[in-house]
């Protein structure tokens, strides 16, 4: 824990640009150095970051580790150790977990849970009791233990009037949070037009006979919330964008100065509603996957800046789970083992992009941007991801560390390897290996 | 013909007309003093049925006792399911005790595919969801076929809820493959979100498309849809899209009446429509019993002859179901 390391070699990508620099990490877990002479540069430890990007650690913003509750399907330590080998060192926890996250004890249990776990676990909470969507968490006493992200995640707050009061109410949480503000983030879903279906209304939901869900149902809470965002002036973050109309509403917003942020999912930039045809319930997720011009839409929200993040919503399930029929099946895919490869194998993008959309711009957005995300600058928390871009490999779910194998993408050939992960100054993998 | 019969694409045209070709020599053995023949004997078939089905059961029934199969129905209201147990354990277990076809019923659509993944024995789809009724459609081409010799040509309208019906996609496919073109006439809310890839025509106007067709294809109409708003009452549902008495004017002396039962009479059917001279629902049925002896001895037959049973005299004992 306190030895020092050196990552030699490597491209150093950080929101200021990228150069060719060796990055010293020190005994206290903060940078030490960053310097273009590397023998003049020593330490403990030496890895090799020769052909590979060092950047800021990536911060997942949408993270399901299903602990308390559902602990067969994954844990805190088995995701955040899936977590540290796709390059994370920061991971978001959803709080539909049970107990749900709406309360001080659970939230603290999952804080304490998270201390040893290979990455930092960022612990949101529900925006209502229960997730019910009627009476509002005690949001300043969970602001108070750090939260920052709100969400009733896996359904959206249906009720126009208790979601205008959440976010007017989170305006004024400063003094519980030493003046950070808080996001509030919403599954966009109305679930008037959602319930009982279980893919993307369109071609492939009408030729299967699977009942499908419409793209307005995303839309419109979209549109509702940028209305509320705009009048109370309160942040809200939309997860997991899936239709071209959800993209093309953040993009308007944006423009007008409202203040919104938007993640999308590996899935929904990488897979569309065709794969169900094979009724393989891989591929039944929330939001559903959507058609080809979707997909689209959502490269090029995320190359004009109008998606903010990349987020995984790794939702591991067990196999017992998914053997179910399409409809009964839960929703919900991996993705922290494959998220970067995804990217880079999928979008055609800058690598400074690249790695802003998977760090310093979600760590922003959790509010976690004084330890995460960079820059890589002496002092700054040794938080930092070595990846070699062109590594090509082939995706197996057997071998990943989470406890659950329900990956979308088994067999796909990608490039795109995390070599190293340093998390508070701790090499916590080394050359793909994870170190405990 | 391949190991399953899960859809009507599967098939082909090809694939299709194999099955009409046999079920002619099925309907011979179905008009026999004793309809029965030892083509299956020694095979078993699983019922799967996860929803309640009286006329397909009884008609998958009838087809494998008249080929002497062994049958087991897996019961789903008084069994492990409502234990429980998953649907691959299910499989797994009635597959364990020796099972060469499983015939499936379910109100999820895709449930035959996935089965597939998890047993080795051959599985019928007997209905999955909105999706696919193959069987359903073979007989209703075969029925068809009997009446005009062939679909080439023919015009059919398919009339009422096809968004949630499979018997409207798996006929829609079977009907197009044998060359028949098809119209759906139905209320906007009860199509398909999306229509792209599908090889018809649509109208809102069944006095318009009644004239003009062969077969006029009923769909049953289900009671709930009305407090689904779909439609705003049964009353203009029938009015707008029903075979009512009036319309049998507007019908050619040949038309065919078909439904697929169970009928809503007085909703999609007129008493006087079902009973029409021109209706051939209960031939429907009877096909239904052939089409099903040609799937099964497709799928799990040796490939030979049909052979055949001894005269009653000498009957074993062990066959008295053929009496």
């Amino acid at each position: 824990m306190t030895e020092t390391l050196v990552l030699r070699g490597g491209t150093v990508v950080d929101a200021s640009g990228s150069r060719v620099a060796d990055v010293v990490v020190g005994d206290d877990g903060r940078i030490a150095a960053v310097g273009e002479q590397s023998e003049k540069l020593s330490a403990d430890r030496e890895l090799d970051a020769g052909g590979c990007i060092v950047s800021p650690g990536f911060i997942d913003l949408h993270t399901h580790l299903r602990e308390p509750g559902k602990e067969e399907a994954e844990t805190i330590e088995t995701g955040a150790r899936g977590g540290a080998l796709g390059g994370f060192t920061a991971l978001v926890a959803m709080p539909n977990t049970t107990p749900p996250m709406d309360s001080v004890s659970v939230v603290q249990e999952v804080i304490a849970l998270g201390e040893p776990a290979l990455t930092d676990i960022i612990a949101s909470a529900a925006i209502t009791i229960g997730r019910a969507g009627e009476e509002l968490a005690p949001m300043a006493e969970l602001a108070k233990l750090g939260v920052r992200i709100f969400t009733d995640d896996g359904t959206g707050v249906q009720d126009d009037l208790l979601m205008k009061r959440a976010l007017e109410y989170s305006v004024g949480l400063s003094p519980f949070t030493g003046g950070a503000s808080v996001a509030l983030a919403q599954h966009c879903e109305v679930t008037a037009l959602s319930e009982g279906t279980y893919m993307h209304e369109g071609e492939w939901s009408s030729r299967l006979g699977i009942p499908g869900q419409p793209a307005e149902s995303e839309e419109l809470m979209v549109m509702r919330d940028i209305a509320l965002a705009k009048s109370t002036g309160a942040r809200v973050h939309f997860q997991h964008l899936s239709t071209a109309g959800s993209v093309e509403l953040v993009r308007a917003a944006k423009a007008k100065g409202i203040p919104v942020t938007a993640e999308a999912t590996t899935h929904h930039f990488t897979l569309t509603d065709a794969a169900c045809a094979s009724y393989d319930t891989v591929f039944k997720v929330h939001p559903p996957l959507r058609g080809d011009a979707d997909v689209a839409a959502v490269k090029a929200g995320l190359a004009d800046g109008t998606i903010d993040a990349i987020a995984t919503d790794h939702a591991p399930h067990c196999a017992h789970d998914k053997e179910r029929p399409f409809d009964a099946a839960p929703p919900g895919m991996i993705g922290l083992e494959t998220a970067l490869a995804l990217a880079i194998t999928e979008l055609d993008l800058p690598i400074e992009t690249l790695v802003g959309l998977l760090s310093w711009k979600p760590a922003k957005i959790a509010g976690i941007d004084d330890v995460h995300g960079g820059p890589i600058a002496v002092g700054r928390p040794a938080n930092l991801t070595v990846f070699d871009p062109d590594e090509a490999w082939t995706i197996d779910s057997n071998s990943f560390a989470s406890r659950s194998t329900n990956c979308p993408y088994e067999g796909h050939e990608v490039k795109g390897k995390v070599r190293h992960t340093v998390v508070h100054g701790e090499a916590v993998v080394i050359d793909q290996e994870a170190q405990r | 013909m391949t190991k399953h019969l899960l859809s009507i694409d599967d098939l082909g045209r090809d694939g299709i007309e194999e099955i009409l070709e046999l079920t002619k020599s099925f309907a011979e053995v179905s008009a026999r003093r004793i309809p029965k023949v030892p083509a299956l004997r020694g095979k078993n078939i699983a019922w799967l049925f996860y929803e309640d089905s009286t006329r397909t059961r009884l008609s998958f029934e009838t087809a494998a006792k008249r080929l002497s199969a062994d049958t087991m129905n897996f019961s789903v209201s008084s069994s492990s399911v409502n234990k429980g147990e998953s649907l691959r354990d299910t499989c797994l277990t009635i597959t364990a005790m020796g099972v060469d076809a499983i015939v499936v019923r379910h109100r999820s659509a895709g449930v035959p595919w996935q089965i597939t993944k998890w047993v080795d024995a051959s599985v019928i789809n007997a209905g999955d969801g909105w999706h696919e009724h193959p069987t359903q459609a073979l007989l209703d081409c075969f029925t068809i076929q009997q009446r005009f010799g062939s679909l080439e040509g023919r015009h059919v309208a398919i009339v009422g809820d096809i968004k949630h019906s499979r018997v409207a996609r798996s006929n829609l496919a079977a009907f197009t493959a044998l060359g028949a073109e098809v119209t759906l006439v139905a209320p906007q809310t009860l199509l398909p979100p999306s229509l792209e890839g599908w090889n018809c025509k649509v109208s809102h106007d069944l006095d318009a498309v009644l004239p003009t067709v062969d077969v006029a294809y009923m769909l049953r109409m289900q009671l709930e849809r009305q407090k689904q708003a779909l439609v705003p009452t049964l009353r203009e549902y029938t009015a707008g899209y029903g075979l009512t008495e009036q319309r049998l004017d507007n019908l050619g002396s040949e038309t065919m009446i078909m439904h697929p039962g169970p009928m809503n009479r007085g909703v999609e059917i007129a008493p006087s429509a079902a009973d029409d001279p021109r209706a051939v629902i209960t031939n429907q049925v009877a096909n239904g019993v052939s089409v099903r002896m040609a799937v099964l001895f497709l799928l799990l037959g040796s490939g030979g002859d049909l052979g055949t049973l001894p005269e009653p005299e000498s009957v074993q004992p062990d066959d008295g179901d053929a009496r």
